[in-house]
């Protein structure tokens, strides 16, 4: 890391976000065209893992291999400079120079900040040295997996996405867990109340417990500090040994902040993802843009297309679109997009197979689509989340719960969701 | 495998059919290339003759009060109850009433077992409602009921007029041979005479589309207009006719111009003036006709003014020329041959026929036993209902027939059955309405089990030959007739073993003193006398006479001009025009028949592809009518009249006369709520033939406020009461081949609770909804298959029926066939649509997409889909949808340039 080397585009951020950066940079010959080095440094002792498979790997279902998309090889071959398991602790924008918290110096001439998101920390009274943690890193997993799960009481604060996994993970490896949720069902910023009643039914089946409109006021640790028990804020007592933080992220923008650069829920980045500092820009969960933080994979990779481009000196413009939610919970797929709070206006179609637990939803709204859920069999999800971005008008017949995939698709609106699976 | 050469049992023109089978079931039929109706051809219907059959839905144990006896018993209940009755009430207190269903040999034993035993008059057939007119008319004109033509002269003809006939559809075969006789020669002249304009119409060069009860007019003006541009054969006139001065003065006496006729006729006087043009100067005409002329109060008026212009015009007695009556049963003229009809006698001699009375007895008599024929003729199947419900009659034996559904007034008709004491049925199908009126019911063999002769409209017999034994305890119509009469004390008159020997006997009655000196009569078929068991069933299609003088049959009669009058002369009958039908708010009601099926629908709706084409009863009416009622296409409208209602779909067609409505006659309590025609139809008869005016009745029109509509299939029907109980306005069922489909209507949504109880007693399985909480769909699913499936939603229904109906055939349903369930349809399935092409099972869509993509004649499309290659019933419609789709092509061009 000498002075004298040639200038550098530095990433701050192993993970999935910086990594699909990589990808891209690699394939526009960015190296080539630009003359700059690319130096990644990750915070993490793994780096460019897809942690998407983090719940199949608590699941047991994938191999702990499958998580990684390019051997080490990879990078030594395309010239990247590697640094992991060293966060980045400064930047100094004066002297474009970054501080890691082994006190290496790392100099940028374009910096990246991908650091992405941890979890938000519900406050619970009471203090456990021992079997509190969250479900964000492979680290995670990996301390989970160290102990026996079978019939370990666990409980798993959130019902979102995170939550739900890291859940069904713990169960399929024997745990009793129980969910405890704030919202009135599963998923609720993805699912209307049906879903999200159809889905609690399909996973309570399994025997994950929930505990509904409920939320933790106190924990009790034995002498050695550990977990013993919760209690919920109706008074009742849970046993737990294990509670799993995993009701909603935060960014992690402190880096940024500390450096001076403007920041609200995250850094603050323009439609070209360029912070307040022209040289810096801000990637996927630690960006704030136009007000907005992202959680989901599909806008960020729009956004990693868009600032590769801008840094190999293209025309780049992020144009943020509502999003799709697809997901997996062993088995269980799930597609969703629009928001699923009831407005006024709003008819709903539903389809009902609680035999296989099949469910589909669409909330027309003005002649128009505005919601859509789909369980189990989401074959339908994408034509109808082409027409709601594409604000076709639709007659409100239940024929769409059967057949959007037969009516013509509104050409203007690409895929991204089936680009990428 | 065996194959087995029989005749259809289905309309007049008596198909020759080769069925293959195993002496169990039948495999395939196909048409009889060596048979003359109809050289191999068969239409939809007769090709599925083999997907009717089967034991399921068959009458097959004798019901006395309603309890199943033994054969025996039930046999000897029909005796004991019947000798009572005679002995309190008189012999003539017991009637029967037959159908033209029938085969010759049953006929004949009815007849004489009836009339000539237990001697009552009063035995009449269906027959009365479709051929009745024709027969007195050729009676009145020739002498005897007897058709001059054969099936030759509609190809040998050069204008063939055909009136009131919706041939392409109810005379299949025959619409095929004059087509294939058109495109042979394009000189070939077809005139449609019709108020519809029906399928029939594709292959005409001339549509007059007369106001219903225009025909009198039309062609007393015809006859008026022979006289004044040379079109008479006065030759013809004066050595072989008479009644002409008298005849064409009655035509005269109204204004008889072309202008003032078409006028009167709701035509266009250019029509008229070609129409009269052509018949005046082509001397191979040929006027087919058919209920439309038959079913009216001035039926056998409307033929004999037909008939005058034939005679008038000497156009008859020659190839390609004359009158030609087609009939609607298959053998509606055997039963006339035997007399079967009230007014008749036997053999073709009537009560008046001189010396008849007493030949007939003399013929029947057995050493032991003399028959005590009536002395004059009984009531016709009208003054028959009237007379049950007088109370005169109090006996009464229903044959292969349908009285509660195809009598005019239905309702009428139900109430005189229910009133009368004593109710013989003898049945096949238990789909029958009249069923639920017997007393006695006896299980009947069907079309595959039986054996005997059918005559068809050109007089052939053919042998119609059993291959199937009977199910269950069912027996043949002549044998229980022998038993009874057994039982009454007759057997030695009615010791047959087979129907051979009621053949013999029968063709030995027709030549019996018909000679010079006793009087000849013109049906005479002594010649096929003396047949043995091996002789009949080697007998090979043959056209009455039959006798000494044309041992080989006789192709076509009077060619040598000599009528069966006592004169010998043919007779014009002055026609009195008809009255102007007074225009008022009230629409005019025709009925007929469709495609696909047949009378009650006993039969045809055991076929899953013949429910296809139209599958609910229907309403046809004018689109400008329509819009003036505020009628939608699709929409389920009502019918009534002081008689009765009607529900149906309504059917906007451009086809149909304004203030005119069309609707089939096949649907009955067993199929609908309110499906049947008779319930509004008059009983105003023909005063002559007493055949009922089924096609003038007066109506209104309403559209059903209808809130509510589902599709449901369920395996089987539910009872009906629950329908009722759930109130349910409207509902048809159409069976499939494993389940059962049902459309349903309410003007109040029943409760989904309710409804889901009643139909599939409880909670569906899976269900989809919109949010207008009223439209849904649901399916009920056991152990993985599936048992039920309802969709509420508005028509049109857009569902594919077949897949589903193959659904309930999986022991399992497929994940992704759950999937698609309330789809109603499979993945790669856009539905079929209104199937167009029954034999080949192709739909409305796929012939659209074929259009759009360039198949615009028939022979591409039969290339691309079938449609069109086995039958050829459904090319009229594809012709139409073919103009239909060149016409929007011309338009794109148009709006393009």
């Amino acid at each position: 890391m000498g002075m004298n080397e040639r200038p550098a585009l530095v990433i701050i951020g192993g993970g999935m976000a910086g990594q699909r950066l990589l990808e891209a940079l690699v394939a526009k010959g960015f190296q080539a065209r630009t003359g700059l080095r690319i130096v990644l440094i990750g915070a993490e002792p793994a780096v460019g893992y897809n942690r998407i498979l983090l719940s199949p790997l608590l699941a047991g279902e994938v191999e702990r291999d499958a998580l990684w998309g390019r051997p080490a090889e990879w990078y030594r071959a395309e010239g990247i400079e590697l640094h992991r398991g060293d966060p980045v602790v400064a930047i100094d924008r004066s002297r474009r120079r970054l501080t890691t918290a082994s006190g290496a110096g790392v100099n940028y001439h374009r910096l990246v900040i991908a650091t992405g998101s941890r979890t938000r920390r519900v406050r619970v009274l009471g203090d456990a040295r021992e079997g509190v943690s969250e479900f964000r890193t492979l680290g995670d997993v990996d301390a989970l997996l160290e102990d026996d799960l079978v019939d370990l009481p666990v409980c798993v604060v959130g019902a979102g996405l995170l939550g739900l996994e890291a859940a069904e993970g713990l169960r399929q490896r024997g745990a009793r867990v129980t969910v405890v949720h704030r919202g009135a069902w599963p998923m609720n910023r993805q699912l209307d109340a049906e879903g999200g009643r159809q889905l609690a039914a399909r996973l309570a089946s399994r025997g994950l417990a929930f505990e509904l409109e409920r939320t933790l006021a106190e924990m009790r640790a034995d002498r050695g500090g550990r977990l013993q028990a919760l209690k919920l804020d109706d008074g009742r007592w849970l046993e737990a040994q294990r509670l799993i933080h995993a009701a909603g992220i935060e960014a992690n923008f402190e880096l940024g902040r500390d450096a001076g650069l403007e920041c609200g829920q995250g850094i603050c980045v323009d439609d070209r993802l360029v912070s307040s500092d022209p040289l810096i820009h801000a990637l996927g969960e630690c960006c704030e843009h136009r007000g907005a933080t992202f959680g989901l994979v599909e806008p960020i990779w729009a956004q990693v297309e868009v600032l590769a481009a801008v840094l190999c000196g293209e025309p780049g413009c992020f144009e943020p679109l509502p999003s799709a939610t697809r997901l997996k919970i062993s088995g269980i797929a799930l597609y969703a997009f629009g928001d699923p709070c009831p407005c006024a206006g709003d008819r709903w179609l539903r389809y009902f197979d609680p035999g296989s637990g099949d469910y589909r939803a669409l909330c027309l709204n003005g002649g128009v689509i505005r919601a859509g859920n789909l369980i189990n069999d989401t074959r339908l999800g994408p034509a109808w989340y082409h027409h709601f971005l594409a604000r076709t008008p639709v007659e409100p017949g239940d024929d769409w719960l059967f057949d959007a995939a037969s009516i013509a698709r509104p050409s203007q609106h690409q895929d991204p969701i089936e680009e990428i699976a | 495998m065996i194959t087995t050469a029989t005749t259809c049992p289905y309309c007049g023109v008596g198909c020759g059919v080769l069925v293959q089978h195993d002496r169990q079931m039948p495999i395939a039929v196909s048409g009889d290339r060596a048979h003359p109706a109809n050289f191999g051809r068969l239409c939809v219907k007769g090709s599925a003759l083999h997907e009717t059959l089967g034991e399921h839905g068959r009458v097959l144990h004798p019901r006395v009060d309603g309890v199943e006896t033994r054969w025996d018993d039930a046999i000897d209940a029909v005796v004991t109850r019947l000798r009572a009755t005679i002995e309190r009430h008189g012999a003539e207190s017991v009637a029967g009433y037959l159908s033209g269903q029938l085969l010759t040999e049953d006929y004949y034993v009815a007849n004489k077992l009836f009339k000539g035993f237990i001697g009552t008059p009063h035995l009449d057939t269906n027959s009365r409602l479709c051929m009745a007119s024709a027969v007195a008319g050729h009676k009145r004109a020739f002498g005897a009921d007897a058709v001059p033509c054969c099936y030759e002269d509609l190809e040998q003809a050069r204008l063939l007029v055909i009136v009131g006939s919706n041939l392409a559809w109810n005379h299949p075969v025959l619409f095929q041979r004059v087509s294939e006789a058109k495109r042979r020669d394009p000189a070939l002249k077809v005139v449609v005479i019709d108020p519809r304009m029906t399928e029939t119409c594709e292959i005409a060069d001339l549509f007059l589309g007369l106001r219903t009860g225009g025909d009198i007019r039309l062609f007393n003006g015809l006859l008026a207009y022979l006289s004044r541009e040379d079109g008479l054969n006065r030759d013809f006139i004066r050595t072989h006719t008479e009644g002409f001065e008298e005849a064409l003065a009655e035509a005269q006496r109204a204004p008889d111009t072309v202008a003032e006729i078409a006028k009167a006729c709701g035509l266009a006087p250019t029509s008229v003036e070609t129409f009269y043009r052509w018949f005046a100067r082509e001397p191979r005409v040929v006027t087919l006709f058919s209920q439309g002329t038959n079913q009216s109060d001035r039926g056998t008026d409307r033929v004999n003014a037909i008939i005058n212009c034939h005679l008038a015009g000497g156009r008859i007695g020659y190839p390609g020329a004359g009158p030609f009556s087609i009939t609607g049963q298959p053998n509606a003229m055997g039963g006339r041959e035997v007399g079967g009809l009230a007014n008749q006698l036997a053999a073709h001699m009537d009560y008046h026929t001189p010396g008849a009375l007493e030949r007939v007895t003399r013929f029947w008599a057995t050493p032991a036993l003399t028959p005590r024929l009536p002395s004059a003729p009984g009531h016709k199947a009208v003054a028959l209902i009237e007379a049950l419900e007088r109370g005169e009659i109090q006996a009464l034996w229903v044959m292969a027939t349908n009285p509660a559904v195809s009598l005019p007034d239905s309702q009428r008709v139900r109430r005189a059955l229910e009133r009368c004491p004593l109710v013989i049925v003898s049945e096949a199908m238990e789909s029958a309405d009249t069923l639920a009126y017997a007393d006695i019911v006896l299980p009947a063999s069907s079309w595959a089990e039986k054996d005997g002769t059918v005559t068809n409209s050109e007089r052939r017999i053919s042998r119609q030959r059993g291959m199937l034994p009977p199910p269950g305890e069912a027996r043949h119509d002549w044998q229980a007739l022998c038993e009874v009469a057994a039982g009454l004390g007759y057997g030695d008159a009615f010791d047959y073993q087979a129907p051979w020997q009621i053949f013999d006997e029968h063709a030995r009655l027709s030549g019996f003193e018909n000679d010079d000196t006793h009087g000849r009569r013109l049906f005479d078929i002594s010649a096929l006398a003396g047949l043995d068991a091996a002789g009949y069933d080697a007998l090979a299609p043959i056209q009455w006479p039959v006798n000494a003088r044309a041992p080989h049959g006789t192709s076509r009669l009077f060619e040598d001009a000599r009528f069966a009058t006592p004169n010998h002369r043919a007779r014009l009958v002055p026609i009195v025009d008809e009255a102007d039908t007074a225009a008022d708010r009230d629409f005019i009601l025709n009925t007929g028949r469709i495609r696909d099926q047949w009378h009650t629908m006993t039969r045809t709706a055991r076929s899953t592809r013949l429910n296809r084409h139209r599958a609910e009863p229907f309403v046809e009416l004018h689109p400008d009518d329509a819009a003036a009622l505020k009628i939608r296409q699709d929409a389920l409208v009502r019918l009534d009249n002081p008689r009765g209602s009607f529900l149906g779909r309504a059917r906007l067609m451009p086809g149909q006369r304004r203030g005119e409505l069309f609707v089939p006659i096949h649907w009955n309590h067993h199929f609908t709520t309110a499906g049947l025609a008779s319930a509004l139809t008059e009983r105003r008869c023909d005063p002559i033939s007493g055949q009922p005016a089924s096609k003038s009745a007066r109506v209104r029109i309403m559209a059903l406020p209808t809130r509510w509509e589902a599709s449901v299939l369920l395996e089987r029907m539910p009872q009906r009461n629950r329908l009722a109980a759930l109130g349910i306005d409207y509902w048809t069922q159409t069976p499939l081949r494993r389940c059962v489909r049902l459309q349903l209507a309410a003007s109040v949504a029943p409760t989904r609770e309710a409804l889901f109880e009643a139909l599939f007693g409880g909670e569906p399985t899976l269900w989809s909804e919109p949010s207008d909480g009223i439209h849904f769909r649901a399916a009920w699913l056991e152990a993985g298959r599936l048992r039920g499936w309802l969709r509420v939603a508005p028509a049109p229904f857009e569902f594919d029926d077949d897949w589903l109906d193959l659904r309930f055939a999986d022991a399992s349903l497929e994940l992704d066939a759950r999937r698609r369930l309330l789809a109603g349809r499979g993945l790669d399935e856009r539905p079929q649509g209104r199937i167009i092409c029954s034999c080949h099972q192709v739909g409305q869509r796929p012939i659209q997409c074929a259009l759009e993509e360039g198949c615009l004649d028939i022979e591409a499309l039969g290339q691309r889909l079938r449609c069109g290659t086995q039958c050829g019933s459904c090319i009229p419609e594809l012709k139409r949808m073919i103009g239909q789709a060149n016409h929007a092509r011309e338009a794109d061009i148009s709006d393009a340039g």
